[in-house]
């Protein structure tokens, strides 16, 4: 069948299979043939994507909740969605929740996710108590940070290159309320937006969006929008509102006015300053997802999100020069999201680090490509990297100045055989 | 509220499992062979749905073991789903004996021996339903599946009968006649997505027709007109199409 991933590029033939047992999953591991595995698709661009592919939306079983610590082991099909809704009512969150809720636990586990929280709780991965992971020999070993620590910190972030994850135990955050208390902070430039970042490091979430169509005085004007667990309150949460994209939109729907059109109302629609106000916390968290299908909003061709980090001393350089060629370019990018990011942990692909990660959406065009290779070098020049969970044409070269530990990676790949074993599309072009 | 769900390893039966345990608040009993499935799946339910599940094996063409095993429930249940089902390969069943007698034993011969069970339990006591998932391809055989419409047809027909039956005891009965589903059965098969359900699509059809009181019920309501038309389609013209 044809799959893509979320941004609906590129696609590729692939023979699909799926297993909701271990017995299933090892009768497919035996085979000669490399795959990959495949959740809910959510990456943007080919990591999940492979001539062979997995679904793991059936290994989907919740097998234990320890209520006294609040952990919660289940299997790695299981979505972010399923345990909101089963573990909020009971007084539980996620601690790091990624701008989506519609992603299995294996594959925010393999991209190491991370959240609005990010300089105050880290990835995902600091809170994964322990996983379970299955190896190219059928093996199935238990890892954790002091466990075959080199095995962990490999799988966290690893793209799902170093086997299967199986049964993921995941620490929960306790909450006393269905509520955020949400404060918005309009910003008129970057400066600003930078400026009020760094004054609000306490605040435990904060993520501003950028309009990226702003340009000169006005460039990186934004909403910075800080967030705190609500005082104890209702754990019912209130089910938003959803409206699903029912198809592929004409590409021209998204144009230079339309967006510059869309981006001032959503500027100027909050009062200058919003203090506290109580935010339903999916709606905080989730706001895209309460469109169904969003991707669809770019077209036939489909999109990327092109996301970045650069350190925290070349983050206001860097952060500047992108937005001011994405903005020359003409190319519209519809909205940016611009965070700090707190230290980065061992692991070896995980892309977080300190400093500031922007993110921009671009629909897919031919003269999109050169564009980004431009933004590519800005980033290199300034210490920076890219997201591999939203990257679909990253060169081998690039990706090795970006990630270091890429050396370490491979090799760890070529002594436990899993080279020979899980591919992505996007694992041949990175060379690893 | 207690439920058995025989052949709880099917999709459906498992979604509509679930449906039970969150709207009814309903305790399970999972039934089916394949243990290892059956266990994660019971922990599951439990742990989403705070009920008490139970796993027991049971095997639809051990007819022997039926008595004991229903024998063995206790509590015993209000309702019973019974969900299992075989497709089988119509090809092979037309060469090989052995699989047209499989296709039968699984779909016809197995529900009438655990359902005469139930229905004596629940005759006595005035009290419970059952919920049983035949099929559209009961209603007319086609050269591509008839073995398996066969069987289906003649569940169908002694689901009415049952029906008729245990109305006078309160008991009510009800077919479900899904067209096509996207469930591990069919995962193989390329099926035309507006008369496809999902496994919750279809559970959620099943419990508000339970709701209802219906007797007989079609998932996706376009199908009951589509059968309509291929159940009445002249012999004549029948006989000379692909279907």
């Amino acid at each position: 069948m044809k799959l893509t991933g979320w941004g609906r590029y590129p696609e590729v033939e692939a023979r699909t299979h799926s297993f909701e047992t271990l017995g299933q999953l090892k009768r497919l591991l035996q085979e000669p043939e490399d795959f990959i595995i495949h959740g809910m698709g959510r990456s943007y661009g080919d990591s999940a994507l492979a001539e062979r592919v997995l679904f793991s939306r059936r290994f989907n079983k919740i097998l234990d909740f320890d209520e006294a610590v609040g952990v919660v082991t289940c299997e790695s099909g299981v979505t972010l969605e399923e345990l909101i809704q089963v573990f909020l009512p009971r007084g539980w969150f996620l601690g790091v929740a990624p701008g989506t809720k519609q992603v299995t636990v294996g594959g925010a586990v393999a991209a190491d996710v991370h959240g609005k929280n990010h300089h105050c709780h880290g990835c995902i991965s600091e809170w994964v108590v322990s996983l379970d992971l299955l190896l190219p020999d059928g093996r199935v070993v238990r890892t954790d940070a002091t466990e075959e620590p080199e095995l962990f910190r490999a799988t966290c972030g690893g793209m799902g290159l170093t086997g299967v994850i199986l049964n993921v135990a995941l620490r929960l955050a306790p909450i006393h309320s269905a509520s955020m208390r949400e404060t918005v902070i309009r910003c008129p430039n970057l400066e600003e937006a930078f400026r009020e970042s760094e004054a609000h490091r306490e605040a435990t979430y904060s993520v501003a969006w950028i309009d990226c169509l702003a340009r000169g005085e006005e460039l990186g004007r934004s909403l910075l929008m800080l967030g705190e667990h609500a005082e104890p309150g209702p754990l019912t949460p209130t089910p938003p509102r959803t409206l699903t994209i029912p198809f592929n939109l004409p590409a021209f729907t998204l144009n230079r006015a339309s967006i510059s059109l869309f981006n001032a109302l959503y500027y100027r629609r909050p009062p200058d300053r919003v203090e506290g106000r109580l935010t339903p916390l999916e709606e905080f968290f989730f706001p895209l997802d309460r469109i169904r299908q969003w991707n669809r909003l770019y077209g036939r061709r489909g999109f990327t999100q092109y996301q970045f980090v650069l350190p925290r001393e070349s983050s206001f350089a860097g952060v500047r020069a992108v937005l001011t060629r994405a903005a020359d370019s003409g190319l519209g990018s519809f909205l940016g999201v611009l965070k700090l990011m707190g230290p980065a942990n061992a692991n070896l692909l995980s892309f977080p680090r300190e400093g500031y990660t922007l993110a921009l959406d671009f629909k897919i065009t031919d003269r999109l490509f050169p564009l980004l290779d431009e933004l590519d070098r800005i980033v290199l020049d300034h210490g920076g990297r890219l997201y591999l969970a939203k990257d679909m044409r990253l060169t081998a070269e690039v990706f090795r100045r970006m990630y270091p530990a890429w050396e370490e990676f491979m090799q760890l790949r070529e002594r436990y055989g899993m080279a020979a074993k899980f591919n992505s599309r996007q694992s041949r072009r990175l060379g690893v | 509220m207690y439920l058995l769900v025989l052949g709880a390893n099917s999709d459906t039966a498992h979604a509509l499992a679930a449906r039970f345990a969150q709207e009814e608040r309903a305790h399970l009993y999972l039934a089916s062979r394949d243990r290892e499935l059956l266990e994660k799946r019971a922990r599951d339910l439990a742990l989403r749905h705070q009920v008490e599940v139970r796993p027991l094996v049971f095997d639809a063409t051990d007819y022997a073991s039926h008595a004991a095993f229903y024998a063995g429930l206790d509590p015993k249940p209000d309702g019973v789903a019974l969900a299992f089902g075989y497709l089988g390969d119509q090809q092979e069943a037309q060469q090989n004996f052995g699989e047209a007698k499989k296709i039968i034993d699984v779909n016809f011969t197995g529900a009438v021996s655990i359902l005469e069970i139930v229905a004596a339990d629940f005759a006595r006591r005035n009290h419970g339903f059952i919920i049983a998932l035949s099929s559209v391809a009961g209603e007319r055989g086609r050269q591509s599946n008839y073995i398996y419409g066969a069987a289906k047809g003649a569940l169908t027909t002694y689901l009415s009968g049952l029906r008729h039956r245990l109305c006078p005891h309160q008991v009510r009965v009800m077919t479900v006649l899904p067209g096509f589903m996207a469930t591990k059965m069919t995962e193989h098969l390329k099926l035309p997505g507006p008369l496809t359900a999902s496994p919750e699509e279809a559970a959620g059809h099943i419990f508000r027709a339970y709701k209802k009181g219906r007797d007989v019920v079609y998932i996706k309501p376009l199908w009951r007109w589509i059968m309509m038309l291929i159940r009445n389609l002249p012999e004549f013209v029948f006989k000379r199409t692909k279907l």
